[in-house]
């Protein structure tokens, strides 16, 4: 049917271009603050440069507020991950394994902070701090990122759990394995990768959060709000912007891996039903 | 050596309620040692249960489950000499087919030299030498069947169990996986309790069967007795087919109410006046419906007292259009009195 092929060339090509265009129109502005991090002039972004130079590199690099706030965000990060891979993946075996009352209300609750607009929850955790006058340090933000990074978690492995036929632990135990050599051999190989998914993705969202942050922060600067604090200082700018480079980086890597993972296990998952 | 004299597996008043639902009630059960025992029953009747009870994935509600002797009731799954083989294989996807087999002995420690050669002996009894480094997505349904067996039986289990595991094969593949398992558990001596509702894959393999109704076990025997000596009329009706009369009619023909099975293939059908012997029952009526099956035609037959029997005959000599133009002809059924089985209640 030569029509009908024809009609499905043409449709493709439009879906191309529909995607193309909206690639750029995602992606352009980043690569222009990729440009302007080598830009000589301070203040104007002026087009084209009006010349290239490498030195905001290292204006950047000597600046100790911009390294403390970047420490204080990788730290924050790491530990808000550790606590949502161990809350995460015991809520999930909790609401897969046993059937307990009020189950689908935990299990809407635990993913509730990530539909919450941002400023709710913040709003909702500054009031709480407060009024139960706890101090606000590192742990606050630890806890705040925690609402959110616990449904990444949450919903990665509950997903890997549903693929994986419950029958296997059974076997497991049938085989003489205990609980804890069933989990070590069936079911943690099981979940591996959507726990490094899942891990990498709250990470990700930790490290570039800045409502719920300025909410749980008090005092302390993490990398976003450093550079949200930024926008009030023009001669800073590309500074801003080689940092803004960064983050991008670092955030776009483990989502990069995350989505690779996920994919090829969901591959190798297919070929085997 | 007692565990020759002891029965295998040995259940007393076991019954198994989940919630309001009784699974299985008062079941009184012997299996023997070394034999190849089914549970055989409809679906829902208790059978899956049973079994999960001897594995120890379920605990009895009431009553005690003896495994040579052993009361293992409340023992868990890993703490029992038995293994299961399951109806979904339940193979690890992550972990090659040597390392599948070779679970058991992992978790037990025993050293990888001697896991090597075991899974090598377990590979060679299920036909599957130097699949050892392939994944279970690399399998076909009946290699990976095979596996799942293979994995079960490297513990040297005292009683291997069997949930439905032909049922995901197609006929030819269940029907020679039901002669190879039988091969299999004679070549290891073990004790198999399979579960199937296929009473034809019953009847061929076991040594004994249990047929279930509705968490009740109606009746325990060989499939002789089973066939020849149906217990009920639910037995009679499930275990192959069976016309089942009583009532009026039943008077009409054996002169008592009383109600008995006669299974299809001993009736015989003749033209309306056939002689009828002094050892023969007889019915007359109308073929109203024939279907040629190839090996056999099936011919439902409307008594003219009311009532119908199905007959069964081979195609010796018949052929399509022989057996198709007796619809309508009045026929006169008769087969020995001996064939009758008198059957109580359900
Ligand atoms: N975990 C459970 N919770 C509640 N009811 C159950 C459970 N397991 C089994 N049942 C019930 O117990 C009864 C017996 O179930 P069982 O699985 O033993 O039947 P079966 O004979 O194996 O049937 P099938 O041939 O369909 O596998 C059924 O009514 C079933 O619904
Ligand atoms: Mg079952």
């Amino acid at each position: 049917m030569p029509s009908n092929v024809s009609y499905g060339q043409k449709a493709s090509w439009g879906l191309t271009l529909a995607a193309w265009g909206g690639l750029l129109f995602l992606h352009v502005p980043i690569l222009i603050i990729f440009l302007y991090t080598l830009t000589p002039d301070e203040t104007t972004y002026t087009f084209p440069l009006p010349g290239i130079t490498f030195k905001w590199f290292g204006v950047a690099l000597q600046r100790a507020d911009l390294w403390r706030a970047l420490t204080l965000s990788l730290q924050v990060a790491a530990v808000a991950t550790i606590v949502a891979l161990v809350l995460g993946t015991l809520a999930a075996a909790a609401v897969y394994r046993s059937q307990f009352f009020g189950r689908e209300a935990v299990s809407f609750l635990l993913v509730l902070p990530i539909a919450l607009p941002g400023i709710v929850t913040g709003i909702a955790l500054r009031t709480t701090i407060g009024s139960l006058e706890i101090p606000f340090s590192y742990w606050t933000i630890v806890v705040g990122h925690a609402t959110f990074c616990v449904v990444v978690v949450y919903n990665n492995v509950l997903a890997r759990f549903r693929r994986m036929q419950g029958s296997q632990i059974e076997a497991s135990m049938d085989l003489g394995a205990n609980s804890f050599q069933t989990f070590r051999y069936v079911i943690f190989p099981n979940i591996a990768t959507a726990l490094l998914a899942g891990g990498m993705l709250a990470f990700a969202l930790s490290f570039d959060e800045v409502i719920v942050t300025t909410f749980t922060a008090g005092q302390q600067t993490t990398l976003p709000i450093w550079i949200f604090s930024q926008l009030t200082r023009p001669r800073d700018r590309p500074v801003t912007n080689v940092v803004a480079m960064f983050v991008m980086l670092i955030t776009f890597l483990p989502i990069f891996f995350a989505q690779k993972i996920t994919a090829q296990s969901a591959d190798t998952e297919g070929g085997s039903k | 050596m007692t565990s020759q004299t002891q029965p295998a597996i040995r259940f007393e008043n076991v019954s198994k309620y989940f919630g309001n639902v009784r699974a299985v009630e008062q079941a009184n059960l012997e299996i023997r040692d070394g034999e190849f025992f089914s549970l055989l029953g409809p679906s829902g009747s208790g059978k899956t249960t049973c079994l999960r009870m001897i594995a120890g994935f379920e605990t009895p509600s009431s009553g005690h489950i003896y495994l040579y002797g052993q009361d293992v009731s409340n023992l868990p799954p890993y703490e029992r000499d038995v293994n299961t083989v399951f109806q979904d294989y339940a193979l690890f996807p992550h972990m090659s087919v040597g390392d599948n087999i070779a679970y058991g002995l992992m978790v037990k420690g025993v050293p990888k030299p001697e896991r090597i050669k075991r899974v090598d002996e377990m590979l060679e009894l299920v036909q599957l030498a130097g699949y050892a480094d392939r994944k279970p997505s690399q399998l076909s349904g009946g290699q990976r069947q095979r596996v799942a067996l293979a994995r079960a039986l490297i513990n040297h289990p005292k009683v291997l169990l069997l949930d439905e595991p032909l049922g995901a094969l197609d006929l030819k593949l269940r029907q020679q996986m039901q002669v190879e398992l039988k091969a299999i558990q004679k070549r290891v001596g073990i004790t198999f309790i399979f579960v199937t509702h296929d009473q034809e894959e019953a009847l061929t393999m076991s040594d004994r069967i249990a047929v279930f109704n509705e968490g009740k076990i109606v009746q325990v025997g060989t499939p002789a007795e089973i066939y020849e000596h149906p217990a009920t009329a639910f037995v009679a009706g499930f275990v192959g087919t069976s016309n089942l009369v009583d009532g009026e009619i039943a008077k009409r023909i054996t002169g008592r109410e009383t109600r008995f099975s006669i299974r299809p293939e001993k009736i015989h059908m003749g033209p309306a006046d056939t002689k009828i012997e002094a050892d023969s029952y007889s019915a007359d009526g109308v073929v109203r419906d024939v279907v040629y099956l190839g090996l056999y035609t099936r011919y439902l037959v409307e008594l003219s007292g009311g009532g119908d029997l199905v007959v069964v005959e081979q195609n010796l000599k018949t052929t399509s259009m022989d057996v198709l133009k007796v619809k309508g002809q009045p026929v006169r059924l008769h087969w020995k009195k001996e064939h009758i089985r008198e059957v109580g209640g359900s």
